[in-house]
């Protein structure tokens, strides 16, 4: 049986997921660190300063080749919103994963080169890439910045809600990558959908 | 600009110049044609000695009468014996006659050389031993100056008033209504010879380095500057005491970043330790930690997003575990 194959991820976008995945597994550990430090045995609070700030930076740019890269190739038409019907869609996929898959019912979203995501794959992209990172990163800016950060928001300290809109926002985006490595693992071989994000090729589950 | 005088004097001293209440006629002249009322002084109006001495000591520029001449003439007031009026009427010792310190030579004009050399009454010398103040504990906060590296590098010129300008000296860690007040009034004392060579040479011929550059390992150091007290960092801490005196050498201060970002923070035990200042602004604790203090990455965990991250992660891992658990059952 020959496996059909389709170049999914271009070679920018791998370099972009390379430095993006480590990047952020790094910001994820010295920022745990960061905050329970003391209790933490993970790394010290210097240490974790230097090494978050630098990851921090590196994913910061590393989103700009993201960004414009969508921006300005044919990969940005995988993630455009349609709203109409989303939430079927999104119940179809749901249904899937928790029912049919186990059924071995063929996936109601079969990807191809018009659609290299099923619905929940797309939005999660969509809502991490295009909501949570950008938040993420113009608070970890200010945070090494915080000399332009508004002293007062009515009484609360303006470094204390960057913070807690920060952590938040990283809790939200560890979570993802949670998610994200399991679901990656789906397919015939929970291996394979790994290999094509480092060779850019998918195969096909068929 | 301050005034300071760093000499001692011997308590008898001190009782003696009480007794002298000479007031020559110069004196008099200058009370009367002092037109002292504004308003804000009246509740609490200063001694009639103290606005007296004010009349040339609290401007710029004084008046006198030449003796030689007979004629009245202006002249320019040393800047460094400047009195600020206002600020010593905020001060605790707003109700005193400058005699009650310095001596009451002084009310003749012009001064007498000699009375730069009398020395003069130390803090001690009045709060000492005295139980109306003994919950300041003067005694025990001497003990551990005498422990700090000022005292042990300087000696004996080094006092209370090096630090604290008794003219305009306000109790601010027990009275201020927020923690940044106390940050800046403390960090001023500091700065006052740290940040200045003048006053700084008054006590050591050593060079001294820019406070920017001393601390360039320190990130943020702006932000920390603004926002903590120097003696966080350069005092070890004392619980027991409001505020720890015991300076240390630049090799013993705080250099390891979790001692406060954590959430045994000392910071709680020293600079947030004045909990009286969230009930003097109505504030509870979480409020104080949100309003009042400054914002201190590890120290500062909110409990409630704590359990609510735990929960998140937990409902994750298991709805993971309970896939996987399928997705192997009907391989
Ligand atoms: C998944 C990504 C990230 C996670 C999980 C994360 C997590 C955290 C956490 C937990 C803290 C401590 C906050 C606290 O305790 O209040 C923190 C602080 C900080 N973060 Fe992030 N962060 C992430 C991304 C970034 C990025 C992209 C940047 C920069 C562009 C950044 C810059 C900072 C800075 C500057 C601080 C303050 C501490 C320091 O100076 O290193 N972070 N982060
Ligand atoms: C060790 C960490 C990571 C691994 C092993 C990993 C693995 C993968 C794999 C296997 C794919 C291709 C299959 C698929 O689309 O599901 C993929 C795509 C993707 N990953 Fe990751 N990932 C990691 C970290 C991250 C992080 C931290 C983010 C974002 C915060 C991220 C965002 C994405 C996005 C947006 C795509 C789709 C790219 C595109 O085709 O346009 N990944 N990842």
């Amino acid at each position: 049986m020959t496996t059909e194959k389709i170049y999914f991820y271009p070679v920018w976008l791998r370099i972009w997921h390379g430095f993006n995945a480590l990047g952020i597994l790094l910001l994820i550990i010295t920022g745990i660190s960061l905050h329970w430090s003391g209790d933490s045995p993970l790394i010290s609070f210097k240490t974790s300063v230097l090494l978050h700030n630098i990851s921090g930076i590196v994913v910061s740019v590393s989103y700009l080749l993201f960004f414009f890269g969508n921006l300005f190739t044919s990969n940005g038409f995988q993630y455009q919103v349609k709203a109409k019907g989303l939430a079927k869609r999104l119940m179809k996929q749901m249904r899937y994963y928790a029912y049919g898959m186990f059924r071995h019912e063929e996936p109601p979203f079969p990807l191809s080169e018009k659609r290299k995501f099923n619905p929940l794959q797309k939005y999660s992209y969509i809502l991490v890439m295009y909501i949570c990172l950008p938040i993420l990163i113009l608070s970890g800016l200010a945070l090494m910045f915080p000399e332009v950060i508004i002293e007062k928001v009515y009484n609360f300290s303006g470094i204390f809600l960057t913070a807690l809109l920060h952590s938040i926002l990283g809790f939200m985006v560890s979570l993802f990558l949670i998610i994200h490595l399991y679901v990656a693992s789906i397919g015939k071989n929970p291996l394979k959908n790994y290999r094509s994000i480092i060779t850019g090729w998918h195969e096909m589950n068929h | 600009m301050r005034v300071h005088f760093l000499t001692e004097v011997h308590p008898s001293y001190f009782i003696q110049n009480h007794m002298l209440n000479r007031i020559p006629v110069l004196f008099i002249l200058v009370l009367l044609t002092c037109g002292w009322n504004s308003a804000g002084q009246e509740n609490n109006p200063l001694k009639e000695g103290a606005k007296a001495c004010l009349r040339c000591h609290g401007e710029p520029v004084y008046t006198l009468i030449n003796s030689f001449t007979d004629q009245s003439q202006k002249k320019m007031m040393n800047p460094y014996l400047i009195i600020d009026s206002v600020k010593f009427h905020q001060g605790v010792h707003r109700t005193f006659n400058c005699t009650d310190c310095h001596d009451s030579g002084y009310e003749t004009y012009p001064h007498s050389a000699d009375l730069k050399m009398m020395p003069m009454a130390n803090c001690l010398d009045c709060h000492g031993g005295d139980d109306t103040y003994a919950k300041y504990q003067f005694e025990r906060i001497d003990e551990e100056f005498i422990k700090s590296i000022h005292v042990q590098h300087v000696g004996d010129k080094f006092t209370c008033s090096s630090c604290h300008d008794q003219h305009y000296y306000q109790s601010v860690a027990r009275n201020a209504s927020s923690v940044q007040e106390i940050v800046d009034y403390n960090n001023e004392m500091c700065k006052d010879c740290h940040g200045s060579t003048a006053k700084y040479r008054l006590l050591t011929d050593k060079m001294q380095r820019p406070l920017n550059e001393i601390h360039d390992w320190l990130p943020n150091q702006q932000l920390h500057f603004d926002n903590v007290r120097c003696i966080e960092c350069h005092t070890q801490v004392t619980d027991t005491l409001m505020v720890s005196h015991n300076i240390l050498a630049k090799e013993q201060a705080r250099k390891n970043c979790s001692e406060c970002h954590s959430a045994n923070s000392v910071l709680r035990a020293s600079l947030y330790k004045y909990e009286n200042l969230q009930s003097r602004s109505g504030k509870g604790t979480l409020n104080a930690v949100i309003q009042n203090e400054s914002y201190i990455i590890g120290a500062n965990q909110v409990p409630a997003l704590k359990i609510l991250s735990i929960i998140f992660l937990v409902l994750a891992l298991a709805g993971i575990f309970t896939h996987s658990f399928f997705r192997f059952l009907k391989k």
